[in-house]
């Protein structure tokens, strides 16, 4: 039995955590997400030449071969500053499909690039009607000579609008609803036929709605199998889920501080509000909300990297609880800062948005509730 | 026991649906709707005038001030009408804040000065209680007003001064004495927005808006005449006020409109091949509210009539408040559930069929903003200490 880090996870948590420290102040960050692109070239080859965007990949391909602890520990840290660059859509989602479904040419000409910091990927899935269901799937890709047409539209696509290359969840047989006949496809950013319209959200990304009409790809732009796009978009999920669940705890434990410290020095009626009872037992209930979450959160990383039957189970109830105990962090630091906690000038209000996000991606609590209902108690 | 209208009531509520049906018009809405701010205060001014020829602008107030002289039952039945048909509310500065305390507490001269342009919406007003370091704790307030001559000269700051970047006059509380207990030194001005000394800074809310502002006053004069009342006394009329404004707060129609909203979006979402609103954890998570809700409204109404025969609105209008805004920020956080993500989004240049969705960013907006309705007109906690004090006597 052992919750420590190995020393290199040390390492790579302390880095990034200076980054966020010295270079990633909310001045930064809200000069960063008012740019043209939200986002930070600069940074980008900074975390390149930091060895993060090599995380999880394959030493083979020149990455670091880490695993879902180490990637936990750099999305921990990355939460806490709010961080815009892509680094859940390139080297989570994107990269991350690629490693588990790409081919060997594909890996050996991407994985450099994403670590290299040269390519910026995103992972299209989302229709306007899909909501939370990664089967529902209407954008078509129409077997053609040496390839595919690929037609239809994504939307909300995390970096689609600074991204390289996208990966396109694309229906290649079936019903609309199936998750068999679902294929993912690599396809250009600047290919002829694809047109984004980006906007922003409220946590400070810049996405975009991607339409394809009549997308020529060559039969090599397929990752992974024909018509099993399904499982290998679910797998990728999981892990996404637990990228998310460990910002989103990073993002909690710095309510939780900052509100503390907010009810320590605000003084009404002649003395410091944290006095009052009332608000102590409500910061012990978030302190203990934190705490929960980063064991389910524990919970899932070990499931996972000992490749346990309960891995599924204990992601589902892992995404449960962030999206309860994320609502009841951000919604008592809120409260708790007054007048101040509903101003944009405070980060209080910018973590709160991005766990909302968090909880709208991959799954809402509801749903991960029902899925785990589906597990546990069906007959 | 008998809540059933009787047919002067289904009468006057058939005549007040058929006003708004006409006069809240489309081309009103769309004005109401502007991003730019002179557009929308004007609207909001043309409707309120509206209002005012129509003889409703001021349900509340009594007949001699150019009130509706309405009972309970018909103030009820028109802001239930208000809410069904979507009409905004009126700003509560002027006609549900200070127009009270004016013909409740002012002198003849003050009364007629005001009250006149407070019905016809020709003056705006704001309201400047709140200060940095006096939230909550109100009375600590420290903007001081020194009497010189006849003028007072007020000097301080008062902060999340809604709309005052629009207002015409400010209705203050300063500190005219020191001495004594802090409620007691406290009294209650009107200041013209254009006097000398008086800076607005704007305040962004966290739902990316600009309507709370800070307001510094370096000794602006203020004529003694906008003194209301005695001078050491605005604490005992700010309570009268405080009251009053918490009655409305529970927003009960509004939220009973909110609800039909959320489930005709529900029912239109398709959630894994059926509707949203046939999923049974979906059902569970709005019935919760609708079961709240209805309960609400007949905590209301016994409020209300128990005010009707003269009980003042006391500790129970606390209670109105707290759970008239649970419910109202449990409505708009299932919306944003709705929207799932579509609930980011911030207002951009794409059409709905562009962007594929149509209330996420309304539904943001509404969440966002909504999280200060546990905060402002004295704090949930707050009320919760009035309850525990005033009705169980702790
Ligand atoms: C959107 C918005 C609009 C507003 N508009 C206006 C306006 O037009 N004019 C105006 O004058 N003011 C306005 N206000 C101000 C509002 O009235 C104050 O924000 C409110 O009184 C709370 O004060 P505060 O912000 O200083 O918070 P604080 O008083 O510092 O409170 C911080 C937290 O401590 C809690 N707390 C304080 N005392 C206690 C206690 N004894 N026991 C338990 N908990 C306690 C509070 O409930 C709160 O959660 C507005 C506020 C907002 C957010």
């Amino acid at each position: 039995m052992n919750f420590d880090f190995t020393e290199e996870q040390v390492m790579l948590r302390d880095s990034v955590a200076r980054f966020v420290q010295d270079d990633y102040d909310f001045d930064t960050r809200r000069r960063i997400a008012g740019s043209d692109e939200a986002m930070s070239r600069d940074n980008w080859r900074i975390f390149a030449e930091l060895g993060w965007l090599s995380i999880p990949f394959a030493e083979e391909h020149g990455g670091f071969g880490g695993n879902a602890v180490d990637t936990m520990v750099v999305m921990e840290q990355l939460g806490k500053g709010l961080v815009l660059e892509p680094y859940f859509a390139t080297v989570v989602l994107f990269g991350g499909l690629l490693q588990r479904g790409g081919s060997a040419a594909q890996l050996e000409h991407y994985l450099p690039q994403i670590i290299g910091g040269e390519c910026l990927g995103a992972f299209a899935y989302l229709e306007r009607q899909s909501r939370y269901e990664l089967a529902d799937v209407k954008t078509t890709a129409t077997r053609m000579d040496g390839g595919y047409r690929l037609d239809g539209e994504k939307v909300v696509v995390f970096n689609g609008a600074s991204a390289d290359q996208l990966i396109v969840s694309a229906r290649t047989s079936g019903a609309q609803s199936d998750e068999g006949g679902i294929s993912l496809f690599l396809v250009p950013a600047d290919a002829p036929g694809v047109e984004r319209l980006d906007y922003r959200l409220m946590d400070g990304q810049r996405v975009a709605n991607i339409v394809f009409s009549g997308v020529e790809l060559a039969a090599d732009a397929l990752v992974g199998e024909l018509d099993k796009g399904y499982e290998l978009m679910q797998a990728l999920v999981l892990e996404a889920n637990v990228a998310l669940a460990a910002e989103a705890v990073g993002i909690m434990e710095l309510l939780n501080a900052k509100t503390v410290e907010y009810t320590k020095t605000r003084k009404q009626f002649g003395v410091a509000i944290g006095s009052f009872q009332a608000l102590q037992h409500r910061m012990v209930d978030t302190f203990m909300a934190y705490e929960q979450t980063k064991s389910l959160l524990y919970r899932a990383v070990c499931a996972m990297t000992d490749d346990n039957e309960d891995a599924v189970t204990a992601i589902h109830a892992l995404k449960v609880m962030v999206d309860r105990a994320g609502k009841l962090v951000f919604g008592e630091a809120i409260q708790m800062h007054g007048g101040m906690g509903l101003t944009d000038e405070l980060d209080i209000g910018h973590y709160a948005k991005r766990l909302m996000m968090i909880n709208t991606t991959f799954g809402n609590g509801d749903y991960h509730q029902e899925k785990f209902n589906a597990l546990r108690y069906q007959q | 026991m008998d809540t059933s209208f009787a047919p002067e009531d289904l009468a006057f509520r058939d005549e007040v649906r058929a006003f708004f049906a006409e006069a809240y018009d489309a081309e009103l809405q769309g004005r109401l709707a502007s991003k730019d701010p002179k557009v929308f205060k004007q609207a909001v001014i043309d409707w309120q005038k509206r209002l005012h020829e129509k003889g409703w602008v001021a349900p509340n107030w009594p007949v001699e001030y150019g009130g509706t002289g309405w009972d309970a039952t018909k103030q009820f039945i028109f802001e239930s009408e208000r809410a069904a048909a979507g009409v905004r509310d009126v700003v509560p500065f002027g006609l549900k804040m200070v127009g009270p305390v004016i013909y409740h507490f002012g002198n003849q001269q003050q009364k007629e000065r005001f009250l006149p342009a407070i019905l016809a919406s020709d003056e705006w007003w704001c309201q400047g209680y709140s200060e940095p370091g006096s939230g909550s704790d109100l009375a600590s307030l420290k903007t001081k007003a020194v009497r010189d001559g006849d003028d007072y000269v007020v000097t301080g700051a008062k902060i999340w001064t809604t709309y005052a970047q629009h207002a015409d006059w400010i209705f203050c509380l300063v500190r005219t004495s020191s001495e004594g207990k802090k409620q007691e030194g406290i009294s209650f001005l009107l200041i013209d927005m254009k006097s000398p000394g008086i800076k607005v800074n704007p305040i962004v809310s966290i739902d990316n808006h600009h309507s709370l502002n800070e307001v510094e006053f370096n000794d602006v004069r203020v004529p003694v005449a906008n003194l209301i009342g005695e001078q050491d006394k605005g604490w005992t009329y700010a309570k009268a006020l405080l009251a009053h404004e918490r009655t409305t707060i529970a927003g009960v129609a509004d939220s009973k409109r909110h609800l039909a909203m959320i489930r005709d979006y529900a029912a239109s979402e398709v959630n894994g091949g059926k509707a949203l609103l046939a999923d049974p954890l979906f059902q569970t998570r709005m019935s919760d509210i609708e079961i709240e809700l209805m309960a609400l409204e007949f905590t209301e109404l016994r409020v209300l009539a128990s005010v009707a025969v003269g009980g003042a609105p006391g500790a129970e209008s606390s209670m109105l408040k707290i759970k008239g805004t649970e419910v109202q920020q449990a409505l708009q956080a299932l919306e944003m559930e709705v929207a799932a993500y579509f609930q980011g989004v911030l207002p951009n240049e794409l059409t709905p069929e562009q962007l594929g969705h149509g209330f996420g960013s309304k539904a943001r907006q509404s969440f966002m903003y909504g999280r200060a309705a546990t905060i402002y007109g004295g704090s949930n906690e707050v009320q919760k200490n009035i309850i525990a004090k005033a009705v169980l006597g702790l």
